[in-house]
């Protein structure tokens, strides 16, 4: 049961009132794309034990989808941001960096 | 045998009895008691039988940790089993029953599985159950759920008549645990100002303090206790629960309080149980420590107890265990029992102290009370099988060859203590080997993190490892100061209290008793009492290579089930790293898992029962259906009327005169169910282009079109009208089932996708009713309400008017589900019966019908129009369906293009939408699959398509059917065959076109 | 135009506190709550001013509860919602707004009685924090009531309102009614 804090709203929010939305930071890949890079879009996810980032909505708060750094297997939370963004502010990567010595490559390399 | 002294028990009233049965006999207690004491101090020491062997078994604990005293209590609706007699709260007219014998406690028929226990090894059901094969099901398996298990379930109709409830709380810091530890934690704690929450799972403070003795800043122990009440009473912050068992601990200081209401008080009103919902910043676990047995030959008779709960019993409740005790330890704290019976009068024939030297001050006050003390010498086995007669004593050294016979009917034993790491180790956190304690105590480098990463579980007192009064207080001491300096707050510098107890001197383990006991011996020490694991099964079981303690847990089910491993834990471990050779730490321990004990169903339900199981949606006009006789279907959480059947009409005939009624005058479907989103600004219509497979922004204000939406994998999401109600606002109905998701789905898309986009959406679904107004004459019914001009010119198929009708404002769509000439008519939820109610009255000249979902069903069906769901299950995309026309080619992009364009998606060989007639007109079954030639590699027969809709329509006297056939379109007229649902009988059935009712579309275009 | 109907009829129930349906205009404002056409606009409509984000401000019958950070629900009579939403999306024609009467889509519940026993009503169902140091008087708060989800907001110190959707409103009132029957009051808030 996580709590993770609504950037959006500001609530600390019981993981009851919130929706999972999967990896976060996928490029939407539209009608031009090749097979490979739009199978990439479609299906291939990280699984990472260790720091994943992730979508999620405030579903039963104030409706808005944010992001969080999350460690999958000791849930530690690095910070949550708004989802209006390509990649992971440098903040909540230096938060990171400072508290993880195995922060994970760029998933998106 | 055990009885109830004359003169003290802290907890009980004496000046007040209650009464209760045990096996239907009537027995008495004093308030303050609990079942097991009242059964002790009513010379009852056999209790049940144990769960595979059948053994007489007693009441050997005074606690949660109690493995054998479980009971049923109460009868009928109230009936519950496997109720711990040690926890159990004594009331007037209590019921409880004996377990686990047949049939009776006194002679038990399975007790022969005792007889055949060298028969009945570790593993045993997994080598012997297996072969033949097909005797598991009917022979093996049906053998051993009778005969395995604990207490019997309630009766299938039983129906708990007791409330249950929820409460989420938040505070700072939980102290679990309420004996002298968790007092001073929340103490310290408190004292910074911050909210406390301090929960203890009895119904009294101060834990074990008060029985074992000692001073506390120079007061006893009972004094202290309750001055710091008072203390931690007059502070606002500080929360104090009693009943309240911190049950288990989640991630993010998430912790389930399992809080017993009415367990103790039968009568009394609100809830039952209440289950807390904790979120703590930080939470001290003082949960104390389990005293362990000692692992002898005979352990479990009943007559065999812990040393501490011998003492409870004496010293709580004034209970003795018997008349001549026999103490047996490896450690000094047992002296305290030997002491504590000495006092009450009674006698102690000997103390058997395993190690060598003997012990320290306590020893030698047990000494000079007259006491003889034993040293180096422990017990071979116990004589006398329903009651206890006496021990025969050995050297602990030895192999067990008897030194002497000492008559006694008690015998307390004890191995040392066990921190209770439950709640510690529930969410991840670690344990590290105590080698002078010989045991497992919380590692502070490894304690549960929280959502920032910092440890946020305390151990402290008994439950961190502490020995002795004064270790205790000061490790609470300062987990309180931790605790409330991490969460930012100021503890006030007072320093733990002063505390005093005899020095004690090494405990010496104890994992064999006598340490080279033969096998004989070994078989009849048991580790497990609640699950008959003895010595000689962890021994077999490492014999047979099971190196693993979660293997070896499994293999002979130690420490599984409700135990937990509280008593059997280490005692376990022990014998296994011994058998494998290997130090204790390197075999490590199981995975203690939540719940700390059982917590009811009803707890955990809460107020999710009955009506409020889960929320029912209501339309408006639910009431009118109600009262109009509706059968409902349950559409999501939605009802709907399904039929409205007339006195003497079963739902077939009420669904073909519903049909009859609207195709042939006029019909009226509540669809309000159906979503209703906005979607306004400048980007609107470029949105919506990417939204729907189909152009919307072409879409001329005042008109309607319909619209499919797909997933980016480019299968059907949903479909439905959208309306233009102005240049930057359009208005899109969803499926009834759709309406949140889409919205949802919307939400995401401009949320997270174009969030530059300048779009903003509104689920209006619940602002407005929708009431269709269906048949030839549903013109004439609006024209006769007045207010809108719905003539065929002025509102044409596909376009909508606003306004007032009859009186109501309303927004009157002219689109069509049944291909009848039809009104949907938008009106806003509060004025929704008033104006059903005027349809209904202005539609009787027209003999106006309401239908319910099965023929609005039937109905599209007759038309060929796909329902999501039915035709779509999350595989199909609209090209499947013949849908091409709702997708634009004109357009670069849309979610889902990309998709269908994947070689799978275009591939000819996909299974596509035809319509299905039945060579004898029958109802083809719903789901039944075109079987074909050949098997696939799994051996079923190959298919060729499947049927997604079913229906006899009453408007063509014969069953019509949707499926989905391998290159269906191209195969018109060929016929295919289904099978029934006993897979056997076949039925033919003809690919024709889907439209089966008027395909020229005349009876809408009027 | 009849009487708009309440979905309970106006139900009431009385335990630990009281549960009272009540009819409530309410007009739902989709738009930038930091622009000053905006803020002017909901002003001159109520007399209130645009509350901060978790709050909500009060003129007399009028109210202005913060939903979202573009989200605003206006409060103000029943009768008022259909003209008060013209009126206001007359106002903001020139902005980027969404602005639509919702008094019909969902139902109103006032609840009143002691502060500490309408808390723990609530808390037995929502994982908010209903405590006093953190749920103010002012406060709004969108969560999840048991299974369905709810608006609260505490106007003063035993007197809140919750808001559900329109078809959940017979489940939110069992739901109260149940949570805040005699004799299970929890006594810590």
């Amino acid at each position: 049961m996580l709590i993770l804090t609504c950037p959006c709203c500001g609530v600390a929010a019981d993981e009851i009132e919130l929706a999972p939305g999967g990896q976060a930071h996928i490029a939407r890949r539209g009608p031009d794309s090749t097979d490979a890079a739009f199978e990439e879009y479609l299906f291939l996810r990280d699984n990472p034990r260790g720091v994943h980032f992730e979508r999620w909505r405030h579903a039963m708060g104030c409706g808005k989808w944010f992001h969080a750094a999350r460690c999958t297997a000791t849930n530690e939370v690095f910070g949550t941001y708004p989802a209006q963004t390509t990649e992971p502010p440098q903040e909540i990567r230096d938060r990171i960096a400072e508290r993880r010595t195995d922060q994970p490559k760029d998933s998106r390399a | 045998m055990s009885t109830r002294l004359a003169t003290g028990g802290r907890l009980i009233d004496r000046s007040r009895q209650v009464s209760f049965t045990f096996d239907g006999t009537t027995l008495r207690g004093h308030p303050g008691d609990t079942l097991a004491s009242a059964l002790l101090a009513s010379g009852r020491t056999l209790v049940g039988r144990s769960f595979k062997y059948h053994r007489p078994r007693g009441v050997i604990a005074s606690g949660a940790e109690e493995p054998n005293a479980l009971v049923g209590l109460g009868q009928g609706d109230r009936f519950e089993p496997n109720a711990r007699a040690t926890t159990t709260e004594l009331f007037d007219g209590l019921q409880a029953a004996s377990q686990n014998c047949w049939p009776s406690l006194d002679y038990d028929v399975g007790a022969v599985n005792a007889a055949l226990s060298r028969f009945l090894p570790a593993g045993f059901y997994y080598k012997m159950f297996i072969h033949p094969r097909a005797f598991w099901k009917h022979v093996y398996e049906p053998f051993i759920r009778h005969s395995a298990g604990l207490g019997r379930a309630p009766a299938v109709e039983a129906r708990d008549p007791d409330r249950y409830e929820h409460f989420h709380h938040h505070t700072d810091v939980l102290v679990v645990g309420g004996g002298v530890a968790g007092l001073q934690a929340a103490k310290t704690a408190g004292e910074s100002g911050l909210r406390v929450l301090l929960v203890e799972q009895t119904g009294h403070w101060g834990g074990r303090a008060p029985v074992d003795g000692g001073t506390i800043d120079g007061k006893t122990p009972e004094d202290w206790i309750g001055d710091t009440l008072q203390a931690l009473d007059n502070m606002p912050n500080v929360t104090l629960r009693l009943r309240l068992q911190g049950a288990g601990l989640y991630d993010h200081g998430y912790v389930l309080g399992y809080e017993r209401l009415a367990d103790h008080a039968p009568d009394a009103p609100g809830p039952r149980h209440r289950l807390w919902r904790i979120r703590a910043g930080r939470i001290v676990t003082a949960t104390g420590a389990i005293e362990r047995p000692l692992p002898f030959a005979g352990n479990d008779r009943p007559g065999v107890m812990l040393a501490s709960a011998v003492r409870d019993y004496i010293v709580n409740w004034g209970v003795s265990a018997g008349d001549r005790l026999v103490v047996v330890t490896n450690n000094d704290d047992a002296y305290r029992t030997a002491l504590a019976h000495h006092r009450a009068g009674l006698t102690v024939p000997a103390v058997l102290d395993a190690r060598p030297e003997g012990g320290g001050a306590l020893m030698a006050e047990a000494q000079a009370a007259g006491i003889r003390v034993l040293t180096g010498r422990g017990i071979a086995q116990v004589n006398g099988t329903r009651a206890l007669t006496g021990v025969e004593i050995c050297a602990q050294a030895g192999e067990g060859t008897p030194l002497e016979t000492i008559a006694c009917d008690a015998v307390a034993m004890s191995g040392g203590w066990s921190p209770v790491v439950h709640l510690w180790s529930h969410c991840g956190g670690k344990l590290v080997w105590d080698e002078a304690a010989a045991a497992f105590r919380p590692d502070p480098d490894r304690a549960p993190i929280g959502q920032d990463g910092a440890s946020n579980v305390i151990a402290a007192g008994a439950a961190n490892g502490q020995g002795d009064l004064s270790s205790i207080l000061k490790d609470a001491e300062k987990a309180g100061k931790t605790a409330a300096r991490d969460l930012g707050g100021t503890p006030s510098d007072a320093s733990a209290p002063d505390a005093e107890q005899p020095a004690e001197a090494p405990l010496a383990p104890v994992w064999m008793m006598p340490q080279g006991a033969p096998h004989a011996l070994r078989a009849k020490a048991f580790l497990d009492f609640q699950n008959d694991v003895k010595v000689s099964d962890v021994h077999l079981a490492a014999q047979e290579g099971f190196e693993s303690v979660e293997h070896t847990k499994r293999y002979t089910t130690l420490g599984m089930a409700t135990d937990q491993g509280k008593m059997s834990n280490i005692n376990g471990l022990a014998v296994l790293s011994r058998a494998l050779n290997a130090p204790i730490p390197q075999v490590g321990t199981t995975t203690f898992r939540p719940p700390y004990t059982p917590v009811s169903m009803g707890a955990i339900a809460g107020e999710a029962r009955g009506p409020l199981f889960q929320p029912i949606r209501r339309t408006p006009l639910h009431d009118w259906h109600e009262t109009h006789g509706a059968k409902w279907e349950p559409v999501g959480q939605w009802r709907r009327p399904y039929c409205y059947p007339r006195a003497g009409e079963d739902k077939h005939a009420a669904v073909a005169r519903e049909i009859d009624a609207t195709r042939g005058s006029l019909g009226l479907l509540d669809a309000s169910t159906l979503g209703k989103i906005v979607v306004k600004g400048p980007d609107a219509g470029r949105f919506l282009d990417m939204l729907y497979t189909n152009m919307m922004s072409t879409l001329k204000p005042g008109r309607c079109r319909y619209g499919l939406m797909c997933s980016e994998n480019g299968f059907l999401i949903d479909d439905g009208v959208v309306a233009r109600l102005d240049d930057d606002t359009f208005l899109c109905h969803t499926t009834t089932g759709g309406a949140d998701r889409i919205h949802a789905h919307m939400e995401d898309w401009l949320q997270t996708e174009w969030w530059d986009w300048k779009v903003y959406t509104a689920n209006l679904t619940e602002q407005f009713a929708q009431i269709a107004v269906v048949g030839p004459n549903a013109r004439k019914l609006l024209e006769k309400l007045g207010g809108i001009d719905v003539s065929a010119e002025t509102l044409p198929f596909m376009a909508f008017a606003e306004g007032q009708l009859a009186g109501h404002p309303v927004r009157v769509f002219r689109i069509s589900f049944s291909g009848e000439l039809s009104y949907e008519i938008a009106v806003p939820a509060g004025q929704a019966r008033a104006l059903w109610d005027r349809i209904v009255d202005a539609g009787a000249e027209w003999q106006i019908t309401p239908y319910g979902t099965e023929a609005l069903h039937v109905m599209r069906a007759e038309k060929g129009f796909i329902m999501i769901g039915d035709e779509t299950d999350g595989t199909v995309i609209p090209q499947d369906l013949g849908l091409d026309w709702a997708i634009s080619k004109k357009k670069d992009d849309y979610l889902g293009k990309r998709a269908q364009a994947r070689s799978h998606m275009t591939d000819p060989d996909r299974w596509k939408l035809v319509g299905l007639k039945t060579l004898d007109g029958s109802v083809l079954p719903d789901g039944a699959y075109a079987v074909t030639e050949g098997t696939n590699v799994n051996g079923q027969r190959n298919t060729e398509g499947r049927v997604t809709s079913s229906y006899h329509s009453p408007t063509l006297g014969h069953g019509i059917a949707m499926g989905l056939a391998h290159r269906g379109p191209e195969r018109m007229g060929e016929v295919l065959t289904f099978m029934r649902d006993d897979g056997k009988t076949a039925i033919e059935a003809r690919i024709v076109d889907p439209v089966f009712f008027d395909p020229e579309g005349a009876k809408q275009n009027v | 135009m009849s009487d708009p109907v309440l979905p309970l009829g106006g139900a009431r129930f009385d335990g630990l506190i009281a549960v009272e349906e009540v009819p409530q205009g309410m007009v739902a404002l989709r738009g930038s709550l930091d622009a000053e056409a905006v803020k002017a606009a909901v002003t001159e409509l109520t007399g209130a001013a645009m509350p901060d984000p978790l709050r909500a401000t009060r003129q007399g019958d009028h109210a202005l509860l913060w939903m979202a950070p573009d989200e605003l629900l206006i409060l103000l009579p029943r009768a008022d919602g259909p003209q008060a939403a013209r009126d206001l999306a007359d106002t903001l024609s020139g902005e980027h707004a969404l602005v639509t009467d919702v008094s019909d889509a969902r139902a109103v519940f006032a609840l009143s009685g002691d502060d500490g026993r309408l808390r723990e009503t609530l808390a037995k169902l929502t994982s908010a924090d209903l405590s006093p140091g953190a749920f103010a008087p002012g406060t709004v708060r969108r969560t999840r009531l048991a299974q369905i989800p709810a608006a609260l907001w505490l106007t003063e110190p035993g007197v809140a309102r919750v808001l559900c959707f329109r078809s959940v409103a017979r489940y939110a009132f069992d739901l109260l009614s149940e949570a805040g029957r005699e004799g299970s009051a929890v006594e810590v808030l």
